[in-house]
């Protein structure tokens, strides 16, 4: 600790870090542009001015840069001197000189860090009469607007996208006065968070292209605290309302997750809520469409629940917890069946009940940034999960850290530590089938198939703890540097997942994370599950797919009940056409247009994210809520699924009474299900208030709400009630200092842009004022109570003449609804299979051409794509993305030439 | 008794005096340019709709009756997709006017605006928007403003310098 005194206030602060982090975590407004608090200090902007005195006699002080400057015992600063203050207008002003006259048609303006910062320092007139510079633009694909006139040369995107993200293809161009910060060529940025720029850019150089399509100035924004639904991580966001329709999803600061930044399919896959192929009416399909009324609904309906029907369930994966547990009270534990392959069931089953039970640490994503040995066994992070990748990527800048800090070099002089060491030295160890986005940061990549990562994997087990079962793998000089390493380490991770689809790469995973804790080592273990909401069907009672199936060859279904969830997805296509054609009535309950709704003899529309409530478990058992963004009745005759299950359940049920509000469904979830007892009077319900007000979601200058129903009526009605949230459809309520799960916006005088993040958190980077929203469901274990798995050994598909295929996932494209989006749709790439050229030469097989892939009773073809990094013998095969059907991989097959 | 004479004679001597009342509606009363009356939206110099739609009329109205929702032309010139005003709501502050930095938006001396039906107040952009330059003849915005939208390339604006070579090497 250091004590030190600012504008003659003593403080006693941490001693170390650098002065403007330490300035802005006490609160103090010291204007800034290049510094960033998860990107550091590099110094290029000198906004950051302060006065630093010799000792309490000192009364002229030097002027430094705060964010150079380290905290140390004694300090003595002010930062309203006169001359400083002269000091940051005049650098303003500089800066102001090529800035273009464009904020009227500019996307940052009204939450731009450079407007904040000119009214701040007080350079309030231009006075430079003379010539601008400019600059030609580029073309940067679907989701980023480039406008390099709006530059300010801070570095923070190349910072950014270069040095954090791992991206290759921004960079900073030219000399002196006309440093270009961009690509080489016009051209798509590939980075999987290039998004971020649009948040990290103090101006409007990068900003949203998909926002400004439907453009709305921040303060327009009716914003909502919503998650993620694009992937297992449960990423906070933000979603932006006005006129009815969603206009875009920001990133919500959470320190244990997303942290400031958010990946492009999370921020930009929410289009698909505008998508053509949205359900907004209720449809009664028998060879032709008819569009049913609301009221007529209960007719429609009524032979589907008579007595002694068979009725059946499907709940699903992406649907919440209030969703899911409506179904399984309509029709009952016994017909409730998780919409998942059997084989997705019993991984997500196995690898829970280990996360539970073996007392191993589980960790967040910001705990993962501190590891020092990273293993990652079969899962492609990047397009798995890819925020998570980004936090691995952090892990290995944290090591740099170490070795600077050792050298006495403080962390945050970004610049000094990566001088100190360009090449990095991190431990990070990725076994995957073919090349790895983290490829350039780890120590030596693997390439293998997955009996080859199971074995290599259960070697270091083996060598690490004597008692794990043993496997042979040919590469023991890497098993033992992999198992010496996590055996030094203070802080390993091991991840891996359900998305693999490799039982035996998942506990093998699970018996090196086992082995160290038999060593009584410290070790966290990461999970990557396919779907947003898997962790949290899997703790419902229920059986997978596959019984379903089975059971309906006895016992016809009646009436069938799909939630949210298109069966063709999860099960080969023969097999859901022979189940549905025995099912009497299908009912299904979904927001897009799918082969699944395409069968069904009654389709409901269900609200997607942001017109509905509800409760996500993330990969970690973090339980989630997020809110509705659109007040119900803007899209049709769309209403939540639980809602509508509801109404079915007071069909079926006639004294059934129904539940009243979301808080209703949520009470009775806890009260049935034992398994979500932590939650209890865990969320804010519906009665919740401050100062005996909701939470507005409107910004206090919230315009034209006199004007914008005015022209259906004049006369102005009540806003939208909400029943079923603390917030308001309105900008009168308590807006200051809401809970930490509550956020609606990032403000504070004199802070519009999203850099008011940092007065919501206790310090620049760390958490959450009040503690980081969610709860985490499952308690871990003290003691371990599991022990190892049994592999069954590698199956050798060595002279059959079958493949080896493994799953390729891809970031755009392989979920179900993010892949509707339209500026993701010029990302998606058509089907294809991966296969080495040398490979494919034997075969006789030439690139872009189309084979046959025959994998256990389908056919396919796929256009062939040569990838050098392949393992011999080994073929991947995209999944899930559109146009593909389900295929049970991994697992061998066929292919041949056409 | 004095004052109440006074009184008397003074109100007798205003029989000769000039009357200030006019015969509104047959005689109009003059209005300077810039009384602050209906709003309009205005045009430049090439007969384009100035208004940018950057919504800070909406923001500075006291009484929130402006809203619009921004659009993008085919060469990249944004637009107000709609624009409506509820005279029903407006006080004529002049807020719009100050705030509106392309000159879009006037207010004009007509105070002429009584209907019977209130809904007839709530004016849409066909109703705003005229076909002249109102106050403040040519001004163009996109010609200061540093982005290309169809009116100007980068480096032709009135305080544009050519853009900037990024590959040349000299100093």
């Amino acid at each position: 600790m250091a004590k030190i005194k600012i504008d003659g206030k003593q403080f006693e602060v941490e001693a170390g870090k650098n002065l403007l982090d330490t300035c802005l975590e006490l609160g103090f407004d010291i204007p800034h542009f290049c510094f960033h608090p998860a990107l550091g200090s590099v110094g290029s902007c000198r906004l950051c001015a302060v006065k630093k005195y010799k000792d309490e006699e000192d009364s002229r002080g030097r002027i430094v840069m705060s964010c150079m400057e380290p905290v140390t015992d004694g300090l003595i600063i002010s930062t309203h001197d006169e001359e400083e203050k002269t000091f940051r207008a005049e650098v303003v002003e500089s800066l102001m000189t090529n800035h273009p006259h464009d904020c009227p048609v500019c996307d940052e303006g009204g939450e731009c860090h450079l407007q904040d910062m000119t009214v701040m320092t007080g350079h309030n007139y231009r006075q430079f009469d003379f010539k601008k510079r400019t600059y030609q633009n580029q073309e940067l694909g679907p989701f980023i607007k480039h406008e390099m006139n709006r530059c300010i040369q801070c570095y923070r995107c190349v910072r950014f996208y270069k040095d954090y993200a791992g991206g290759k293809d921004l960079n900073v161009f030219a000399s002196n006065n006309r440093v270009y910060f961009g690509r080489f060529e016009d051209g798509t940025l590939e980075n999987e968070f290039s998004g971020n720029l649009t948040e990290v850019c103090p101006t409007g150089v990068f900003t949203d292209k998909t926002a400004h399509k439907h453009f709305t100035r921040k303060w327009d924004l009716s914003n909502t605290p919503s998650v993620c639904t694009h992937c297992s991580l449960g990423c906070n966001t933000l979603a932006g309302e006005r006129y009815g329709t969603l206009r875009r999803i920001r990133n919500r600061y959470h320190g244990d997750i997303n942290g400031y930044f958010l990946c492009d399919r999370g921020r930009f896959g929410y289009e698909f809520v505008g998508s053509d192929n949205r359900i907004k009416e209720i449809w009664k399909q028998n060879g032709n469409r008819e569009v049913v009324s609301s009221e007529s609904l209960s007719e429609v309906l009524s032979g589907a629940f008579q007595e002694g029907h068979n009725m059946v369930g499907i709940g699903s994966p992406r649907a919440s917890l209030e969703a899911n547990y409506s179904l399984l009270s309509l029709v009952g534990t016994d017909h409730f069946y998780h919409g998942v392959s059997a084989h997705e069931y019993e991984l997500t089953k196995m690898a829970l009940d280990f996360m539970q039970n073996s007392g191993i640490q589980i960790p967040t994503l910001k705990q993962m940034e501190t590891a020092d040995v990273v293993l990652i066994l079969g899962e492609d992070l990047v397009n798995t999960a890819p925020r998570m990748a980004l936090a691995v990527r952090q892990a290995a800048r944290h090591s740099m850290n170490k070795d600077a800090g050792a050298k006495k070099i403080p962390e945050w002089t970004e610049l000094a530590v990566r001088d100190n060491q360009p090449v990095l030295s991190t431990q990070i160890y990725v076994a995957t089938p073919k090349k790895d986005s983290l490829d350039d940061v780890i120590k030596q990549p693997f390439r293998g198939g997955y009996s080859e990562i199971a074995a290599l994997a259960s070697s270091v087990a083996a060598l690490l703890d004597k008692n794990a079962p043993a496997a042979d793998s040919e590469h023991k000089k890497l098993a033992s540097d992999i198992a010496k390493a996590l055996q030094n380490a203070e802080n390993p991770l091991i991840i891996s997942g359900v998305t693999c689809g490799d039982k035996e790469v998942l506990q093998s995973a699970c018996n090196v994370a086992q082995a160290l804790l038999n060593n009584d080592k410290k070790v966290m273990l990461g999970m990557i599950f396919p779907e947003s909401n898997s962790t949290g069907l899997s703790l419902f009672p229920g059986k997978p797919l596959a019984d379903l199936f089975a059971s309906s060859e006895k016992k016809p279904v009646d009436t069938l009940v799909v939630l949210e969830n298109d069966l063709y997805r999860r099960a080969e296509t023969g097999q859901v056409n022979d189940f549905l054609l025995k099912c009497k009535q299908v009912i299904v309950l979904d927001q897009l247009q799918n082969e699944t709704t395409v069968k069904a003899d009654v389709v409901l529309p269900a609200a997607v994210f942001s017109e509905s409530e509800g409760t996500l478990v993330n990969n970690e058992g973090r339980a989630q809520r997020f809110y509705k963004a659109i007040p119900d009745g803007e899209n049709g005759q769309a209403r939540e699924s639980w809602l509508w299950l509801n109404e079915l359940k007071e069909i079926k049920e006639n004294g059934f009474e129904g539940w009243s509000s979301l808080d209703d469904v949520f009470q009775s979830m806890l009260n049935e299900l034992p398994a979500f007892a932590a939650l209890k009077g865990k969320f804010p319900d519906e009665g919740f208030r401050m100062l005996g007000r909701k939470i507005p979601r409107e910004s206090f200058r919230y315009s034209g709400r006199t004007s914008i129903h005015a022209r259906e009526s004049v006369s102005e009605s009540y806003p939208p009630e909400d029943f079923d949230s603390p917030f308001a459809f309105s900008m009168e309520g308590q807006q200051e200092d809401p809970p930490s799960s509550l956020i609606t916006s990032y403000w504070s005088p004199g802070w519009n842009s999203v850099q008011a993040t940092n007065k919501y958190l206790d310090k620049p980077n760390g958490d959450l004022k009040g503690g980081n929203p969610g709860i985490r469901i499952f308690p871990t274990a003290a003691k371990s109570k599991t022990s190892y798995f049994k592999l069954n050994g590698s199956k050798s598909n060595k002279g059959t003449g079958e493949w080896q295929l493994f799953p390729v996932y891809q970031i755009f494209g392989s979920e179900e609804l993010s892949a509707a989006a339209s500026s993701l749709s010029e990302r998606i790439k058509e089907p294809f299979l991966l296969l080495h050229p040398d490979d494919a030469r034997d075969a006789g097989i030439d690139e872009s051409t189309a084979v046959q892939v025959e994998i256990k009773n389908e056919k396919l073809t796929l256009r062939v794509n040569f990838e050098n990094s392949l393992p011999r013998k080994v073929a991947g095969v995209s999944l899930q993305l559109p146009g593909m059907p389900f295929v049970a991989l991994p697992g061998s097959g066929k292919i041949t030439k056409m | 008794m004095y004052s109440i004479l006074r009184t008397l004679w003074l109100t007798f001597l205003h029989l000769f005096h000039k009357s200030e009342t006019v015969e509104y509606p047959e005689v109009k009363p003059y209005l300077a340019p810039r009384y602050r009356g209906r709003i309009v939206l205005t045009r430049d110099s090439d007969m384009n709709e100035r208004c940018v739609a950057c919504n800070l009329c909406a923001a500075a109205c006291p009484t929130d009756c402006i809203s619009l929702q921004a659009a993008e032309g085919p060469d990249g010139r944004r637009y107000p997709e709609f624009f409506r005003i509820n005279f029903s709501r407006c006080i004529f502050c002049g807020l719009c006017e100050e705030a509106c930095p392309t000159y879009a938006i006037q207010l004009v001396p007509d105070f002429e605006m009584g209907e019977y039906d209130r809904q007839n107040l709530v004016y849409e952009k066909e109703n705003l928007l005229i076909s002249g330059q109102g106050k403040y003849p040519d001004y163009n915005f996109y010609k200061q403003a540093g982005v290309d939208m169809g009116v100007k390339k980068k480096g032709e604006g009135e305080n544009e310098e050519k853009p900037v070579d990024t590959k040349t090497l000299l100093p």
